[in-house]
């Protein structure tokens, strides 16, 4: 323990280093997957066959495939098909950006599709354009619907990260087992390897859980700051991990739909009213 | 020009590859047994009228569900040399999973009728009988598709057991691919394999879905 305690304040700055890698790796991801499954959840929504043909053949490859199998296609295939991608880093953000989109775009589509009806017609009969409605009135309500398996995958995404170090990037998994075999302290090594994860899991649920307070207090709902600190929610379908088809992707809370479009039209700005 | 694709190469690395696929398929069907189990005892165990026993589950599950399974691998592997890799592998994602899994049979025991445990307790059932006779057979057929998903989940993690020389699929492609300084062909079939795989399965899981009602 005390050799283990030396080592680890000696090795301060590298694991400080590995730490911003594993940050770097699961936020470059997340903002990747963030844009990734907006534009294949709104595509999976298409009124065209084509498009919608598209959209699904793309999620269900990155589903059904592992992402481990992914990553290690990107980084160690793709350069024979003759394309190298300049960095392991970028290799590992792509991966995950492509995987962790796929299953956020199932919770794009469930969220939207989970918006109550009576709002697409109130926005139709107040003659918004079709980019109003989506913008004014779907997806503020979507999008607290969201954040809850949102943040389910984000963590998923964080406990994803040690791949990476299989890639030869020196992140926390790496510099762990440097630790490890610079003090012999295997125990020591990975319970700290360990509980730093969880820290930086709590972390990012909290953010979550601040983030979800914000959208819902500009719907008029929701409890205010009080919630944050709870834990990462369950999810008792599987759907935001396994491979659960059309339909899958989220558990929706219902929507109080009524007192919803005064206070979101609100803050948005009477969209297009004039008739 | 050398040929990008390599047929002959793809042709000798498939019974490899397919070799470790019946591990992959081994490791799935155990870790799934582990979790499917487990996972119901912590469910249990959280509702037990014991809160010195529920806290310490429950910081046991989010720990655990919170931090990653290859770490969990990995230190569980350098902890305990003695046991083979693919034990340790099984337990350890099974484990994993088994949190996932509390979860999901927390759901279904809570969605399960108020009227149905004041039945049972109008019939005077044991407390045994009221959870193995009238709570359970409820609360998991309703859950059922939940875990399947759970399943199809580790079907896909089960690449992770690599990391602990399980001879798994990917670690077939990776010791392959290594050998003969080709990764193309073994990744892409990998690929293709679990996706084979996996695409049906979780078709069928839907239309368990459907037919439950969901």
């Amino acid at each position: 323990m005390g050799s283990f305690l030396s080592q680890l304040s000696q090795s301060w700055g590298n694991i400080g280093s590995a730490l911003v890698i594993t940050v770097e790796g699961t936020i470059g991801g997340a903002i990747l997957a963030l844009v990734l499954a907006f534009v294949l959840g709104l595509m999976a929504l298409s009124r065209f066959v084509v498009v919608r043909g598209v959209a699904r053949t793309i999620i269900e490859f990155f589903r059904g495939t592992s992402l481990y199998v992914q990553l290690f296609w990107l980084y160690f295939a793709l350069p024979v098909l003759g394309f190298k991608i300049s960095s392991a880093l970028l290799c590992a953000i792509i991966a995950f950006g492509l995987n962790f989109g796929a299953y956020g775009a199932e919770v794009v589509r469930g969220a939207i599709n989970a918006v109550p009806r009576a709002q697409w017609e109130g926005a139709i009969a107040l003659n918004m354009s079709p980019f109003q409605r989506m913008r004014l009135v779907i997806l503020p309500q979507a999008w607290v619907a969201m954040i809850p398996p949102f943040n389910n995958l984000l963590i998923q995404l964080l406990k994803s990260t040690p791949l990476m170090s299989l890639v030869t990037i020196a992140d926390l998994t790496f510099e762990a087992q440097q630790l490890r075999s610079a003090t012999g302290q295997t125990a020591w090594s990975y319970l700290f390897l360990l509980v730093v994860y969880f820290i930086l899991a709590y972390i990012l649920t909290l953010l979550m859980n601040a983030l979800e307070s914000v959208a819902k207090a500009r719907l008029g709902r929701g409890t205010g700051l009080r919630g944050i600190f709870r834990m990462r929610p369950a999810d008792p379908t599987g759907k935001s991990l396994g491979a659960g088809l059309a339909g899958a992707g989220t558990e929706i809370e219902p929507v109080e739909a009524a007192n919803l479009t005064s206070k979101t039209m609100g803050a948005g700005g009477p969209g297009g009213g004039g008739v | 020009m050398p040929k990008v694709w390599d047929w002959d190469l793809a042709g000798q690395a498939l019974p490899l590859l397919l070799q470790g696929f019946l591990v992959t398929l081994a490791a799935t069907v155990v870790a799934s047994v582990v979790a499917i189990i487990l996972g119901l005892v912590l469910a249990m165990l959280r509702r037990t009228r014991f809160a010195a026993v529920r806290a310490p589950v429950r910081a046991f599950v989010e720990f655990v569900r919170s931090t990653p399974v290859m770490v969990q691998l990995f230190a569980v592997y350098v902890v305990f040399p003695g046991l083979s890799p693919f034990t340790i592998g099984v337990t350890v994602l099974g484990i994993h999973y088994a949190t996932y899994m509390s979860e999901v049979y927390r759901a279904g025991i809570d969605g399960v009728p108020k009227g149905q445990w004041e039945a049972a307790t109008a019939l005077s059932l044991p407390r045994g009988r009221t959870w193995r006779a009238v709570i359970l057979p409820q609360a998991v057929r309703n859950v059922l598709p939940a875990l399947g998903n759970y399943v199809i989940s580790m079907f896909k993690d089960t690449p992770f057991l690599a990391v602990i020389t399980v001879h798994e699929m990917v670690f077939q492609a990776t010791t392959f691919g290594g050998d003969h300084f080709k990764y193309l062909e073994v990744f892409t079939m990998a690929a293709a394999i679990f996706l084979i795989a996996s695409y049906p399965t979780s078709l069928l899981v839907r239309r368990l879905e459907k037919r439950l009602g969901h």
